[in-house]
């Protein structure tokens, strides 16, 4: 589904990716960590083409498709979905509004018929249940006065809606108290199937208690440094980076 | 609706004009505005011919009024319905001797709403003035005066449409007497080859709440100034602007607002977008007079420029004469979020629907707290004829 080879990319002229490889099938849920700096949110945002980062080598192919080519709204329709690490507050576009209009888009570019008001009010009340939204947030500005917690789960609303191919979390998971983190988790669980792919971008173990990855990957330097299981996310949260970054040093 | 500007006055005003002359350039308050090609034009009075039905019609809120009076050329068409009764008195709070364009409206004034709100009236609904210019080389001078009594309540809404490059040069004279409560929208979407100057005067007295919204949409060049006297203690006025323009379109907005008597309170808020070689123009006086102790006022103007030769000239200014006031007052200029861009078109909405939701976005601060549904309506579509591109699925559909 996403193949990802020796990936080099940063921002402002700084080089933050250093030749990374990835490689995720339909199904499987990977979670990338590594500590800050190591690159992570510049993967999440290379993917998702967002401006001013800037690729210098490797290639992103996305079933198929040359990933990097497209504008980000194309990679959006194509079935990436980045549910961001800080959602921005739109005041004044209605949360709703917005969410039917992107679903459209989306449906209308797979040439499948777009949905009515009362079509997607139904689709949309039976997500917010998943993320324990309340009906209110449909009708305010996008994220407008959300707490932090409210956001995340927003994305996660979102992402339920939109039902991404491929949907990568930008550390969803920070600042999230327990309930919240429980709640993102479902959401995520719920996307989950043969046809749908996860990448979890997270700094701690937390998360991955409760969506429990099929691989781990450890960033460091702007490239993959280890792989393994879901002990490996364990060995992490006990040992810590340093261990890491000795052993690549040491190989 | 007889003409209530006296055949004295009128050659008192023509004799003004004729002294003051257009304003020009190195007038402070004209700085950034040039009339000189207006002047070059001989205009002449207009037919009052019967307006395009489907032109005009459809961009206005027919139908729904209380009383609608329509104008074409300056010159009264026809009446629907019913409110107020017919102005006795002579009002003149209009500043034609210091203000040329006034001058001028007084020398040449022509049809309008000559009315009056007896005290403790409320007036239903919303009553409509549509003016229609209609030809090439034609002016017209409209003189609405509009009287509300004491704790009489009424909401007024001027819309000026047309097509052809004419020149309307309006006033509008308001005056809330104690307690009365009125909600004034002037909508201006002129013919985008035509010349706007409008002015509108309100006076409050004591404890007269008002609330006055101009929309400045249309016109090759557009002027909409709205002076405001707080006249009694307790007044309260709220001004809200939103200017809207593209290709070389020119909207130029002044505000004055006097503080005359104690414990008034001044709220502010213009928003203007400004696309292509679009230029615009804020400039807000405030001013305080050394009586007028216990004053609130705020005043901002806020900016959104979509292309880099779009040009908008800030000139938030507050004249304070008493140290017992609270005033503040800002300006802001900016482009499109990028990251608020960056986040719809993550969700898949393309580049252009994404801008335009940023826009309205924008623009929806005024337009959401129009009190009445048919005007936000009205505003909403001649916003989206300006947007660069449309939303298709907002057509026809109200949230």
């Amino acid at each position: 589904m996403l193949e990802i080879k020796n990936l080099k990319a940063g921002i402002e002229g700084k080089q933050i990716l250093n030749g990374l490889d990835l490689t995720i099938n339909p199904g499987e849920v990977h979670a990338i960590m590594g500590p800050n700096g190591s690159g992570k949110s510049t993967l999440a945002n290379v993917l998702a083409g967002r401006p001013k980062y800037e690729v210098t080598g490797g290639t992103v192919t996305f079933e198929g498709k040359d990933l990097l080519e497209l504008p980000t709204e194309e990679r959006a329709r194509e079935g990436v979905f980045l549910a961001m690490q800080y959602p921005v507050e739109i005041p004044g576009v209605n949360n709703i509004y917005f969410l039917k209009a992107a679903l459209n888009a989306m449906r209308k570019h797979h040439g499948q018929e777009e949905l009515d008001a009362m079509e997607f009010l139904q689709l949309a009340r039976e997500k917010m249940k998943v993320v324990e939204l309340d009906e209110s947030f449909m009708n305010r500005g996008v994220n407008e006065g959300f707490s932090g917690g409210e956001k995340k789960r927003n994305e996660i609303f979102q992402m339920a809606v939109l039902d991404p191919k491929l949907a990568i979390l930008d550390e969803t998971d920070s600042g999230l108290d327990i309930d919240a983190l429980r709640i993102v988790a479902e959401g995520v669980n719920a996307l989950r199937s043969e046809h749908h792919s996860v990448l979890v971008i997270t700094h701690y173990q937390r998360l991955l208690r409760y969506l429990i990855p099929d691989f781990v990957h450890v960033l460091a330097n702007g490239r993959i440094v280890k792989s393994g299981g879901k002990e490996l996310a364990e060995e992490l949260e006990q040992k810590g980076y340093d261990w890491i970054e000795q052993e690549v040093e040491v190989a | 609706m007889s003409v209530a500007v006296t055949t004295t006055l009128r050659e008192r005003a023509a004799e003004t004009f004729e002294k003051l002359g257009w304003p020009t350039t190195r007038l402070e308050e004209w700085r950034y505005t040039n009339l000189a090609p207006l002047q070059k034009i001989q205009w002449r009075t207009g037919d009052p011919a019967c307006p395009d039905r489907q032109d005009c019609l459809s961009a206005t809120l027919a139908g729904r009024a209380t009383l609608e009076l329509i104008f074409i050329n300056g010159q009264l068409f026809e009446t629907t319905g019913s409110a107020g009764s017919a102005l006795k008195e002579t009002i003149n709070i209009a500043d034609w001797e210091r203000n040329a364009m006034v001058a001028l409206n007084t020398a040449n004034a022509q049809d309008g709403a000559k009315l009056e709100i007896p005290a403790g009236t409320v007036v239903d609904g919303f009553i409509h003035l549509l003016f229609v210019g209609k030809g090439d080389g034609v002016w017209s001078h409209p003189r609405n005066v509009i009287v509300v009594g004491a704790n009489a309540q009424v909401t007024i809404v001027e819309t000026y449409v047309g097509s052809g490059s004419y020149f309307t040069n309006s006033v509008t004279e308001i005056v809330a007497h104690e307690s009365a409560v009125v909600d004034h929208y002037k909508i201006e979407c002129e013919s985008l080859t035509a010349y706007h100057v409008g002015n509108v005067y309100i006076r409050q007295e004591c404890g007269a709440n008002v609330t006055s919204r101009t929309i400045a949409l249309g016109g090759a060049l557009a002027r909409n100034e709205t002076h405001v006297v707080l006249n009694g203690e307790g007044a309260a006025v709220a001004l809200d602007g939103l200017f809207v323009g593209t290709g070389s379109q020119h909207l130029d907005n002044r505000t004055v607002i006097d503080h005359v008597q104690p414990h008034c309170e001044s709220v502010e808020l213009y928003k203007g977008v400004l696309d292509q070689n679009a230029r615009g123009v804020f400039d807000g006086l405030i001013i305080v007079r050394p009586g007028a102790v216990k004053t609130v006022s705020k005043q901002t103007n806020r900016n959104l420029l979509l292309s880099e030769t779009a040009i908008v000239d800030s000139k938030p200014n507050l004249e304070i004469h008493n140290n017992d006031v609270k005033c503040n007052h800002g300006s802001t200029i900016g482009q499109i979020d990028e990251e608020q861009l960056f986040y719809l078109r993550s969700r898949g909405l393309d580049a252009d629907e994404a801008r335009s939701l940023l826009i309205f976005a924008f623009a929806s601060e005024i337009v959401d707290r129009m009190k009445i549904e048919p005007v936000r309506e009205q505003v909403r579509r001649a916003l989206f004829r300006q947007m660069p591109e449309r939303l298709p699925e907002r057509r026809g559909e109200t949230r």
